[in-house]
């Protein structure tokens, strides 16, 4: 059969994919650049095309509390957000996969303030490492819809249970009119069953969920927590690959492009790696011993997939996408200096943060990075690609 | 190590969520207790207020009319006297 490529706004395509996915409930606050997604929901609520009920709340706060209440009520959940609007729900966010609700969310990656920014960049994100949430990174508009529709099978899989984070860069991946083939309904509902909650709130059958953990419980909820996002993985990677099977594309943890087992290799989460993919096929017509590692998993970190795609590597240059204030180097750098710790064969890490607030990295500025990275020219802690000095 | 968990964690319901309904009876809130209180019969004009605002929900009218706390849940918190239109609770320390 023919699949029928429409040439849709990113945002809008991930609106259909929540539609496909039959959310039930919506609470949202909008948020530039995730605007168009909820506003696209709630006409389709408002219209009769998608039966669910839109909670238009007063806060981004609001919007994760609303969404916590109705996953505790056992409904399919869903909400959207982006930077300042994240840093908003914060509070409610642990307390989403404290209770072990499955709700998915697409957060618009933007830079966070200040200075005022409503561009992109992983601030945002990276400041939520630790909600234990599941959280994907998508590169393209096509991966933003079946991932979308695959992260409610992966949140609502008994082995989880947890939220779901799809985080797609704000502007330059939302705001992209890109070619998306849409899965027919039919095949959407046989991938994604109707939700059974494991544990629910009902006056038939009373439970208490969020009480108070006291001294004598909460480290022991905690670890629960812990290890479901920990077992998530396997069920990631499961539902990852029947998504890839089902939609007829391929979806790994970890992705790698470029020449096989090069020496030197870029580390990229997010559209950046589109640009970088770009770079490295330049590089490698030139000759040069250069690939790409691209992380689609962030949280649970999928520790030895991504050991194995770097096996053999002498290098790697990591690019993130936030700073770390205060630390050594950017976040993901630092994860990956974690794991390599004390390996006899470790590759060295350089890192890169660049892009931020909206800063534009060209395919070029890839290929210097790599042309400096290979003279040792780049920093040992991190460089802060393109800021403008006077030393 | 001396056992400080309630249950292995494996154990815990989901979301350390609590199964059972009323499991808040089990817990008595009585031994939290320093200041006690004191009822003045010859103050009190039984209207209940104290009944209403008490948090641990632990006092009742008695035949007599009066409304008594159970001192088993009674955490001493003093929001009966605070309430009290007619100053007849008096929290003060319990001997033990
Ligand atoms: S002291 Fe507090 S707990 Fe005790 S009876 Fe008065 S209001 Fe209730
Ligand atoms: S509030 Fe005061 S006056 Fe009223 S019943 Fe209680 S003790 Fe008596």
């Amino acid at each position: 059969m023919l699949k029928k490529r429409v040439g849709i706004e990113v945002s809008l395509a991930v609106a259909e994919a929540v539609k496909q996915a039959r959310a039930q409930v919506i609470s949202a606050y909008p948020i530039t650049p995730q605007t168009h997604i909820v506003e696209e929901l709630s006409t389709y609520v408002a219209n009769g095309e998608l039966d669910a009920e839109f909670i238009p709340v007063e806060s981004e706060h609001s919007a994760m509390s609303a969404a916590v209440g109705a996953a505790a009520a056992g409904a399919r959940v869903y909400t959207a957000t982006s930077s300042q609007g994240l840093a908003l729900m914060h509070e409610i966010l642990f307390i989403a996969s404290a209770q072990r609700l499955p709700i998915v969310m697409t957060v618009a990656n933007r830079s966070l303030s200040g200075p005022i920014s409503i561009w992109n960049d992983h601030s945002d994100i990276m400041a939520e490492r630790d909600i234990g949430w599941v959280q994907l990174f998508v590169e393209d508009g096509q991966e933003a819809t079946e991932l979308t529709i695959a992260a409610f099978k992966i949140a609502e899989d008994h082995r989880v249970l947890l939220p779901v984070a799809v985080n797609m860069d704000g502007f330059i991946l939302t705001h992209m009119i890109e070619p998306v083939i849409f899965p027919a309904q039919a095949t959407v509902d046989k991938f994604l069953p109707p939700y059974k909650p494991a544990l629910k709130l009902d006056p038939a059958k009373p439970v208490t969920m969020g009480p108070v953990g006291v001294p004598e419980v909460y480290l022991e909820a905690k670890k629960q927590c812990e290890q479901a996002l920990l077992d998530s993985k396997a069920v990631v990677a499961e539902v990852l690959a029947e998504a890839g099977k089902t939609f007829e594309r391929k979806y790994n943890l970890i992705e790698t492009n470029g020449k096989k087992k090069a020496k030197t290799l870029f580390v990229t989460m997010g559209s950046l790696g589109e640009s970088v993919w770009s770079a490295v096929e330049g590089l490698n017509e030139d000759g040069e011993d250069v690939g790409q590692v691209r992380i689609r998993l962030w949280r649970p970190f999928p520790v030895q997939e991504f050991k194995k795609a770097c096996k053999g590597a002498k290098r790697l240059i990591v690019i993130d996408r936030a700073m770390s204030p205060g630390s050594v180097c950017g976040p993901v750098a630092q994860e990956l200096k974690t794991i390599f710790y004390k390996d006899k064969d470790a590759p060295e890490i350089v890192n890169v943060i660049a892009g931020l607030g909206g800063r534009d990295v060209p395919v070029a500025d890839f290929k210097e990075m790599y042309r400096l990275a290979k003279k040792g020219k780049l920093a040992k802690t991190y460089t802060l690609w393109g800021v403008d000095s006077n030393a | 190590m001396a056992k400080k968990s309630l249950c292995a964690w494996q154990d815990l319901a989901l979301g350390a969520a609590i199964l059972a309904p009323g499991s808040a009876a089990k817990l008595k809130t009585g031994d939290w207790r320093t200041l006690i209180p004191r009822l003045d019969e010859d103050k009190c004009i039984k209207c209940g207020m104290c009944e209403l605002y008490c948090p641990e929900f632990c006092i009742s009218e008695g035949k007599d009319g009066f409304f008594r706390p159970n001192f088993a849940y009674c955490k001493g918190c003093g929001i009966c006297a605070n309430e009290c239109p007619k100053q007849a609770i008096a929290m003060v320390m319990e001997e033990k």
